[in-house]
C-alpha cells in the first residue's frame, strides 16, 4: 500500500516553477523533512498538499487515493492535518475553543441539533472535549487552557497550533518549519514532542525545516529541494554530505 | 471576584459559567416581564412602545452579530431582511393566516433571500462585501415599492394585530391588540433567538463561524466548508433579522417601503459598532442606544427651545431644530465610538465590572494588547 506519494508534483505561478516536478514518497510512520533555501517551494508543497493550491501537474496519493482534486476543507477528514509557518491561530478564541476547531472534521449534526442544543449535541460535545483533553495532557497546555491567543507568548502559539493539528485525529502531520520563532528550549521540546507524536500516536510526520539539529535529531529521511527541484534525497546525514546541497545553502 | 472551580467538562458547555449569572439574568427577565404593570404610573404605551422597540432592535442586532461580529462579514444590506420579514409576515396575516404561521415564514423567506444574497458574495470581504448587500437592499426595496399587488406600494400596507387560533374552530381565536402583549411576543422571541445564538456558539457550527472570521485559511485546513458555513451563517443572520421585522410590523402597524431604506441598515450598524461587535450583549445594549437616542435629542430639543428666550441660547435652539439632525449625530457618534471605544458599551461595561472586581488592583493596561505582526496575509 502506498501511504503517501507525490508524483511529478508541479505549480507554475505564470512563468515561475515554484514546484517543479517533484517526486518522494512517504513510508507510515516514519518522519520525512523537505530542507532547502528560501524560495526552495517547501511551503508550497504543504499548500498544495492541503489543497490550497492547484497542482498545475503531477498526482497526490494518499493511501492509495488520489486527492490531486478533493475540495481543501476534506483534506482534513482525510487524515492530514497541518500547521502554518506563520502561526494561523483563531486568535480571538481560547485556546481550548482553538483545539475544539480542531475537531470540526468529526463533527456530527447540523444546524438545527446545534441551534436547539439536543442532548445528542451535548454528548458529542462532552466526546470531543474529552479527546481535546487528551491533547492538552499529551502537549502539557493544561495551564493555558481559558487563555485567550491574543495573551499568549509565541512560544506557547507554536504548541497549541500543533495541539490544534494533532486534535483533527491526523495519520499524516504536516508541521511547517515547527521550531521557527522558538529559542533553544522550546526548540528541544519540540524535538522530543515530534519524537513523542511518532512514536507513541504513531503519526507520520511530513515538516518543513530550517534547523540542522531539529532534522537531524528526528528525521528518519530527508528531501533537499532547490528552485523547485529535488536536489538529493536519502539519511540526514547523507542529504547533508551532498555536494549538490551545500552549494544551493552556501552559493558558489 | 469569583474564581470558578471546574470539576467537569460539562461546566465549559453550560450557558451560564456560574450560579451568578442565573441570579443577574433572572433578575433582568424578572424585571422586563413586570415592567409593563409597574409602569401604569405614567404614560404606558408609550414606554411599553419604545421598550417593544428596543427589544425589536435586540433581535436585529443580534441577526446582525451573527453576520459581523462572528463570522466577519460586513453587511449594508441587513435592512432588506428586516424589511422581507415585515412584508411576509403582515401578508400572510391579510390572507388570514395565524401569527404561528406568518412568523416562521417570515423567517424562512429572510433565510432563503439571505442565502441568494450570500451564495454569490463568498469570495467577497469587506467594503466590497458591503457594496455587494448595499445593493441588494437597493434591489429588495424597489421590489417593496412596486409589488404593490403584495405589499401595496407606496400606499403601504396596514399590518394586522398578531392572531392565534386554532385550524377549524373560530372560537379558540386569539388577538393580541394591546402594546404591552406585543411587548411581551417581542420578549420572548429576543429570549429565544439569544437562546439559539448562544446554543449555536457552543457548538461546532458556531465554532466554524468565529474560525472564519479569525483565520480562513487555516479554518478550511481544519476541515471547515467555507463556503457553506459563510453561506449558512448569512442565513442564519438573515432569518433572526427577518424575525425582527416580523415582530417589528406588529409593533409599526403599517408598513411603508422607505422604512427600510438604506438609514435603517446603518442603524443596524450602528446597533453593532455601538453595543460592541462580538458579543451578544452589545445587540442588546447597542439596541438599547440607537433607541434611545432620538428620545433623548428630542426632550433635549425641547429643553433647548424652552431656554433660547436667552439670546445665548438662540442659535443652539435653532441648530437643535435643523431636520436631519438625528443622521448626523448617529454617524457623528459612529466615528467616535471607533476612535475611542472599538469594543463598544459593552466592552466599557466589562472594564467597569473588571476595575471594581479587581479593586484597588486594576491598571490601565489591563485590556492593552500587544500589536502583532505575525500575520500573513498571503493566502488570502
Amino acid at each position: 500500500m502506498t501511504f503517501f506519494k507525490a508524483e511529478n508534483l508541479a505549480i507554475h505561478f505564470g512563468g515561475v516553477k515554484a514546484v517543479d516536478g517533484v517526486n518522494f514518497e512517504i513510508n507510515e510512520g516514519e518522519v520525512f523533512t523537505i530542507i532547502g533555501p528560501n524560495g526552495a517551494g517547501k511551503t508550497t508543497i504543504f499548500n498544495l498538499i492541503s489543497r490550497i493550491y492547484n497542482a498545475t501537474e503531477g498526482r497526490l496519493i494518499f493511501q492509495d487515493e488520489d486527492f490531486t482534486q478533493t475540495s481543501p476543507h476534506l483534506i482534513a477528514g482525510m487524515g492530514i492535518a497541518r500547521t502554518f509557518q506563520n502561526i494561523e491561530l483563531f486568535e480571538h478564541a481560547t485556546v481550548l475553543h482553538n483545539l475544539l476547531i480542531g475537531r470540526h472534521c468529526h463533527r456530527e449534526g447540523n444546524l438545527f441539533t446545534d441551534m436547539l442544543y439536543l442532548p445528542s449535541t451535548k454528548r458529542r460535545e462532552l466526546a470531543h472535549r474529552r479527546r481535546v483533553e487528551e491533547v492538552i495532557d499529551f502537549l502539557d497546555l493544561a495551564a493555558y487552557r481559558d487563555q485567550m491567543i491574543a495573551n499568549l507568548p509565541y512560544g506557547v502559539r507554536k504548541v497549541v497550533e500543533l495541539g490544534r493539528a494533532l486534535c483533527t485525529e491526523p495519520k499524516l502531520l504536516l508541521l511547517d518549519e515547527p521550531s521557527s520563532g522558538l529559542n533553544v528550549e522550546e526548540t528541544e521540546d519540540m524535538a522530543f514532542w515530534i519524537q513523542d507524536i511518532q512514536k507513541i500516536l504513531g503519526i507520520t510526520v511530513l515538516m518543513v525545516e530550517h534547523d540542522m539539529t531539529l532534522v537531524n535529531s528526528v528525521s528518519d529521511r530527508v528531501l533537499a529541494l532547490n528552485y523547485g527541484r529535488t536536489l538529493a534525497e536519502g539519511l540526514p546525514a547523507e542529504v547533508q554530505s551532498n555536494e549538490e546541497v551545500i552549494r544551493a545553502y552556501l552559493g558558489g | 471576584m469569583r474564581f470558578v472551580f471546574k470539576t467537569q467538562y460539562e461546566q465549559d458547555t453550560r450557558i451560564w459559567k456560574h450560579s451568578g449569572y442565573l441570579w443577574t439574568y433572572g433578575i433582568l427577565i424578572a424585571a422586563l416581564i413586570l415592567f409593563p404593570a409597574v409602569n401604569n404610573v405614567i404614560d404606558i404605551e408609550f414606554f411599553v412602545g419604545e421598550a417593544t422597540l428596543w427589544l425589536v432592535y435586540s433581535i436585529a442586532g443580534v441577526g446582525l452579530m451573527v453576520s459581523i461580529g462572528f463570522t466577519g462579514q460586513l453587511s449594508l444590506g441587513h435592512a432588506a431582511f428586516l424589511g422581507i420579514g415585515a412584508y411576509t409576515n403582515a401578508y400572510l396575516l391579510t390572507l388570514g393566516m395565524p401569527s404561528y404561521v406568518s412568523i416562521p415564514a417570515a423567517i424562512v423567506l429572510a433565510a432563503i433571500a439571505g442565502v441568494a444574497i450570500g451564495l454569490p458574495t463568498l469570495r467577497m470581504h469587506g467594503i466590497y462585501l458591503a457594496i455587494a448587500t448595499f445593493s441588494f437592499l437597493i434591489i429588495v426595496e424597489h421590489i417593496m415599492a412596486k409589488w404593490e399587488t403584495v405589499t401595496g406600494g407606496f400606499n403601504g400596507l396596514a399590518v394586522e394585530a398578531p392572531t392565534w387560533y386554532v385550524p377549524f374552530m373560530p372560537e379558540l381565536r386569539y388577538e393580541m391588540y394591546n402594546v404591552w402583549e406585543i411587548y411581551y411576543l417581542a420578549l420572548a422571541m429576543l429570549i429565544l433567538t439569544i437562546w439559539a445564538v448562544l446554543n449555536l456558539l457552543r457548538s461546532p457550527t458556531g465554532r466554524a463561524f468565529v474560525a472564519i472570521r479569525d483565520s480562513e485559511v487555516s479554518a478550511q485546513s481544519m476541515g471547515i466548508n467555507l463556503a457553506w458555513y459563510k453561506t449558512l451563517a448569512f442565513a442564519v443572520s438573515a432569518g433572526i433579522t427577518g424575525l425582527a421585522g416580523a415582530v417589528m410590523s406588529y409593533q409599526l402597524t403599517y408598513l411603508a417601503p422607505d422604512a427600510f431604506n438604506i438609514f435603517e441598515s446603518i442603524k443596524l450598524l450602528l446597533i453593532v459598532v455601538v453595543g460592541g461587535v462580538g458579543s451578544i450583549h452589545g445587540g442588546v445594549m447597542g439596541a438599547a442606544f440607537i433607541v434611545a437616542l432620538p428620545q433623548f435629542l428630542a426632550i433635549l430639543r425641547d429643553f433647548m427651545i424652552s431656554i433660547t428666550s436667552d439670546t445665548v441660547f438662540v442659535s443652539v435652539g435653532r441648530f437643535m431644530e435643523t431636520p436631519g439632525l438625528e443622521a448626523g449625530v448617529f454617524g457623528a457618534i459612529l466615528v467616535i465610538v471607533i476612535i475611542f471605544e472599538p469594543l463598544g458599551l459593552y466592552g466599557r461595561w466589562v472594564k467597569i465590572r473588571t476595575y471594581f472586581e479587581l479593586f484597588p488592583m486594576y491598571k490601565k493596561a489591563t485590556f492593552k494588547r500587544q500589536k502583532s505582526y505575525l500575520k500573513t496575509e498571503r493566502l488570502r
